[in-house]
């Protein structure tokens, strides 16, 4: 590829003179090509072998009928997906990751937002309370669902024994396929609000101050009015870009499902990653498999470009 | 305009509220570490209170420790999120300083190949990578729970970002000085752009601690197993409805995150929203 440049970029001057300073800076070019992939040589191989080939292999699996340790496989085109879709299993695990999401992603939105706009309308405490609700972000998922967990728990948890004693019914949240899921989803929100939270507080720094005295002029007097006219719209961006965020993070979801109820009871638990893990892994059918990882591939692939073109017209990163 | 009175009303509800929520927030974490000091007889007598009338904490925690290998599983997340962050520091480093400061044939196509591989949901390579260590014999081993990890498309992204911003001059002066590219990266590049480096590491090590999915499929070995993991496999094991000492092993793993987290606060919230904050 060197050498190919090298000879597209001949010097066509005659001058002894020229010639030289040509042939220094086409060395210098050479070296600064070399120098560039050598540093990079290493992440673009990495990079192909871990995941160029590997979404390669997984669109080209998905088009057999390959079990994991068979030794004959054959072309079944598009059968696997047609089995997907088929499938009432897969269809529940689809409804179920949705249904999710459309719990999550506004709750933590609300949520959020609510959180970061009463820390942001006060001067004292804000780390403090940045700190506290954005505590459940970064705990460790596995462990904290084993606490939620206890606290779910029919009989000696801490929620159903609040429930009774304000004399409100009580559920056997992770076991009663009607219950399961939003409970579930609450975890989900618990997790992710601060997170949704610290994003909303960077938007609203970022609000600059003449917008409220404008709107102070303008006769925007009342808070409610300012949240109205100014800050509301000014966060639509980040807004956006939240609700992107938390959606991607919502079908991601794996490891509440895998501690707490396996996809129980029935299927109404079941969630998109939970049913590729299970799949792939514990029943072994690669094929099957490997047909959802493209499914969830494409949902998310799909988002994240919505969120591309949403942002692009922000945000510059060159 | 609001009135003073009005103003000292307003900033009374906002702690009100975020009490509350704040509260709300924090009830799961109390509520594990309260069932960890429980004996198992107050436990299941279901009670508000946080403090046990017995004080049950050193036997839960000693179960914890000893029944599982917790302490060995701590040991493996601590080994295997510091592999992960050295190399992945090692292989992102160099390759960011090419796209940022070099300019050489390709250089847009390794780029686009960065933000295609930013897009792609790791999970979704889980069954390949699983079939490309099942063919060089290496999963069950650490080996298997490091190498998906070791080049982060993020880490280039966010590298390439800030070595954007330190001029080119440090660059030029550099090469006078006679430092080869490579040592420009690491005696240059690199101390200069300490808070990113810092940032991600923060981030890749939080989320390699507290991930389950790959460490699921990838190791059976209990000896090789990370954090979640291993109280995921204590839970299903003996400890399945003994909750004190389960409680007592959730609180020991979530433990070094939350007090990392409370003494450098900034840096985590930086380094956890991937420079989206900036």
């Amino acid at each position: 590829m060197s050498r190919a440049a090298s000879t597209a970029i001949k010097p066509a001057g005659s001058s002894a003179d020229r010639h030289g300073t040509r042939k220094a800076l086409r060395h210098h070019r050479l070296a600064e090509t070399f120098a560039a992939w050598s540093l990079a040589g290493p992440a673009l191989v990495l990079l192909v072998v871990l995941f160029f080939l590997p979404v390669f292999a997984i669109f080209a699996i998905a088009l057999t009928d390959w079990q994991f340790g068979a030794s004959n496989l054959s072309f079944v085109g598009l059968g696997n997906f047609k089995e997907v879709f088929a499938d009432e299993g897969f269809r529940a695990s689809l409804v179920n990751t949705i249904l999710y999401v459309v719990i999550v992603v506004p709750g933590t939105i609300v949520l959020g937002l609510t959180i970061a706009l009463l820390i942001e309308s006060g001067k004292s405490c804000r780390a403090f309370y940045r700190a506290i609700h954005f505590l459940p972000f970064m705990a460790t998922l596995t462990a904290m669902a084993i606490a939620w967990e206890a606290l779910l728990h029919p009989t000696i948890g801490l929620v159903n024994q609040t429930l009774a004693g304000l004399g409100l019914p009580t559920a056997n949240w992770l076991r009663d396929e009607n219950t399961v899921l939003p409970a579930l989803a609450m975890i989900g929100i618990w997790q992710n609000l601060g997170y949704a939270m610290v994003l909303f507080l960077a938007g609203l720094k970022s609000i600059p101050q003449d917008l409220y005295d404008a709107a102070d002029i303008d006769g925007a007097d009342l808070w409610l009015d300012r949240l109205r006219t100014v800050t509301l719209p000014m966060l639509g961006p980040v807004t956006m870009f939240v609700f992107i965020v938390v959606a991607l993070k919502a079908f991601e979801t794996f490891d509440t499902v895998q501690v707490l109820t396996q996809g129980g009871p029935g299927h109404a638990s079941e969630m998109l990653l939970y049913t590729l893990y299970r799949e792939s892994f514990e029943y072994l059918r690669t094929g099957y498999g490997a047909s959802v990882a493209v499914v969830f591939l494409s949902i998310v692939v799909a988002l994240t470009l919505i969120q591309a073109r949403v942002m692009d017209r922000k945000v510059h990163y060159q | 305009m609001s009135t003073p009175h009005s103003q000292g009303l307003s900033a009374v509800l906002r702690h009100c509220v975020l009490l509350i929520t704040g509260a709300l927030i924090l009830i799961p974490f109390v509520w594990m570490v309260s069932l960890s000091i429980k004996p198992p007889g107050e436990i299941f007598r279901a009670s508000f209170s946080f403090w046990p009338q017995q004080f049950y904490g050193i036997e839960n925690y000693t179960r914890a420790l000893t029944e599982a290998p917790l302490p060995q599983y701590m040991l493996n997340g601590v080994f295997v999120c510091t592999m992960i962050v050295v190399l992945q520091i090692a292989v992102c480093a160099p390759a960011a300083y090419a796209l940022a400061k070099l300019d050489f044939p390709g250089k847009n196509l390794l780029f686009a190949m960065v933000l295609i591989a930013l897009i792609l949901p790791h999970e979704v390579l889980s069954l390949p990578l699983f079939i490309l260590g099942y063919q060089i014999g290496i999963l069950n081993t650490y080996a298997a729970l490091i190498f998906p990890y070791v080049v982060s498309p993020f880490g280039i992204f966010l590298f390439r970002q800030f070595f954007k911003t330190i001029p080119d001059d440090v660059i030029h002066a550099a090469r006078l000085d006679g430092l080869s590219e490579l040592s420009i990266v690491w005696k240059i590049m690199v101390p200069m752009a300490l808070p990113a480096i810092i940032a991600f590491g923060i981030f890749s090590v939080v989320s390699h601690w507290n991930s389950l999915f790959w460490p699921l499929i990838a190791v059976r070995d209990q000896s090789l197993m990370p954090p979640p993991l291993g109280i995921m496999a204590f839970k299903n094991e003996e400890a399945g409805n003994d909750y004190g000492p389960l409680m007592a092993a959730s609180t020991l793993v979530v433990a070094p995150l939350i007090i990392a987290f409370l003494s450098a606060q900034r840096w985590f919230v930086e380094g956890l929203t991937g420079g989206a904050v900036k």
